[in-house]
């Protein structure tokens, strides 16, 4: 129960950040998007059931895509990547150690080069569906490659230094507890 | 039957996740083409809420520059004030019989103040959300002006109490503009690129044009009303392909701190919009082409 509360505060912490600060910050160039809030699929516990995952990330996409008036768009890409995430872990993750010993993906969890792995597969997969979806109705080629690129290196940035700002506190599973 | 379900229950996660997708696909085109969307009108309830209560910190930072737009408004319409001017002695006017009162005047535009809750400027489709909607008296295709009288959108979509405007900062954006010098018309419209230019489309190369020109709504618009101000031309170039000028022009709105609005309803824009429609079946329609 204390696992859901924090997982429902942590989803509305991103959209509100999403919403109210990185869709509004001053305009750079048009390529540049900052998007942060899918970090909250990729930081779903491994635990968690594929068909709860499709259905939160659905959830979540959702809420951004009410708030910026773009039905559909981020939903479509969230239940992207969350159906792609535990394909992702299987092959990133060690074979032997089916029982993760910590509860959600995090540099502790997964050593660096997995989970950097695993977020910029993850990010570009949202990104290049994203502007992919928007380059149906709008756009030149140019812009969707860009979009895709700067956007995946921006959201990579932002989600390492969340990691170093807010180190998640995760406890170590033993099967003594 | 029995393979169905067997099939059903081993792919029940792709099964799922393909819904899924076609879910948010349908979404996305019924909003790209109607701006419409399940569960929006709901949702807009939600998020108007939220973003009203946002808007109340936000709003301190702009309050500056709204002060002076206000300000300025303000000054314009004290100019128009009757007071002052002189009556004209009427004793000297050989009297006549007037049996139409000429002074009266038919109402067009209805305005109706507003708040802006949420606004954007960074996507290629931009939209804002007032605090304003269906119960007040706000319809889709209403005009949207900025507290200093320039136009800032359309209203796109309403709910009862919220409404969503497309701003002009919106790719699929369209509004009749014309230069005030010579009342030349073309369309103003947004490439996506930067939120300080919009583009003239539409104004022929015979045309003398000047940097700094001004380019307000057009009287052929239906939903804003005419002469309200939309910026000044900023860059002139030509496109030798065609018989056009290149106009960039620079909104005299500025799109990042919008707060106080005007809504602008037309009375007449119903009848105009059937007539259009009328005549246009009228002539396009074979059974009324004469041979």
């Amino acid at each position: 129960m204390t696992g859901f509360i924090r997982y429902f505060f942590r989803a509305l912490l991103l959209v509100a950040v999403q919403v109210y600060l990185l869709n509004k910050v001053p305009h750079l160039h048009r390529l540049v998007l900052p998007s942060l809030y899918f970090v909250f699929v990729l930081w779903l516990p491994f635990s968690m059931s594929r068909t709860g995952l499709l259905f939160t990330s659905f959830l979540l996409g959702l809420s951004v895509d009410y708030f910026s008036l773009t039905p559909g768009l981020h939903a479509a890409a969230c239940v992207l990547i969350a159906y792609l995430r535990p394909y992702l872990i299987t092959i990133l993750m060690p074979r032997d150690t089916q029982e993760f010993q910590y509860p959600e993906p995090a540099v502790k969890a997964m050593q660096w080069a997995p989970y950097v792995v695993y977020i910029l597969i993850l990010s570009f997969v949202h990104h290049f569906y994203l502007t992919f979806l928007q380059w149906l109705s709008v756009g030149s080629f140019w812009s969707f490659l860009g979009k895709t690129l700067l956007g995946t290196l921006i959201s990579f940035l932002l989600i390492l230094t969340a990691d170093l700002l807010f180190p998640r506190q995760q406890s170590y599973r033993t099967n003594t507890a | 039957m029995r393979n169905v379900l067997l099939f059903i229950r081993r792919y029940h996660t792709f099964l799922l996740f393909l819904l899924l997708q076609i879910i948010s696909w349908w979404f996305l085109a019924s909003f790209n083409r109607f701006h419409e969307a399940r569960f929006l009108t709901a949702a807009q309830e939600v998020t108007g809420s939220i973003n009203s209560r946002y808007d109340r910190v936000e709003d301190f930072f702009q309050l500056r520059a709204e002060n002076e737009r206000v300000h300025q408004l303000n000054d314009s319409l004290l100019q128009l004030l009757p007071a002052n001017t002189l009556l004209v002695d009427t004793q000297q006017i050989e009297k006549e019989e007037i049996t139409l009162d000429s002074v009266k005047r038919l109402r067009r535009y209805v305005y109706r103040p507003a708040t802006v809750i949420y606004n954007t400027v960074n996507e290629e489709k931009n939209y804002f959300q007032i605090d304003r909607g269906s119960a007040q008296g706000i319809r889709e295709n209403m005009a949207v002006l900025n507290s200093d009288g320039s136009a800032v959108g359309v209203i796109v979509f309403v709910s009862p109490n919220f409404a969503q405007a497309m701003s002009l900062l919106h790719v699929q954006q369209r509004v009749n503009a014309a230069l005030k010098k010579t009342g030349d018309f073309g369309t103003l419209e947004w490439d996506g690129a930067h939120p300080d230019r919009l583009i003239l489309k539409g104004i022929p190369k015979s045309l003398f044009l000047k940097i700094g020109d001004t380019v307000v709504t057009s009287t052929y618009s239906f939903n804003f009303p005419p002469g309200k101000m939309l910026g000044t031309v900023s860059a002139l170039s030509t496109d030798k392909r065609t018989n056009f000028h290149v106009i960039e022009v620079k909104p005299a709105a500025n799109f990042r701190n919008l707060q106080q609005v005007f809504v602008v309803e037309n009375l007449q824009m119903d009848e105009q919009v059937n007539l259009n429609r009328e005549a246009r079946k009228r002539i396009e329609d074979p059974k009324n082409r004469k041979p």
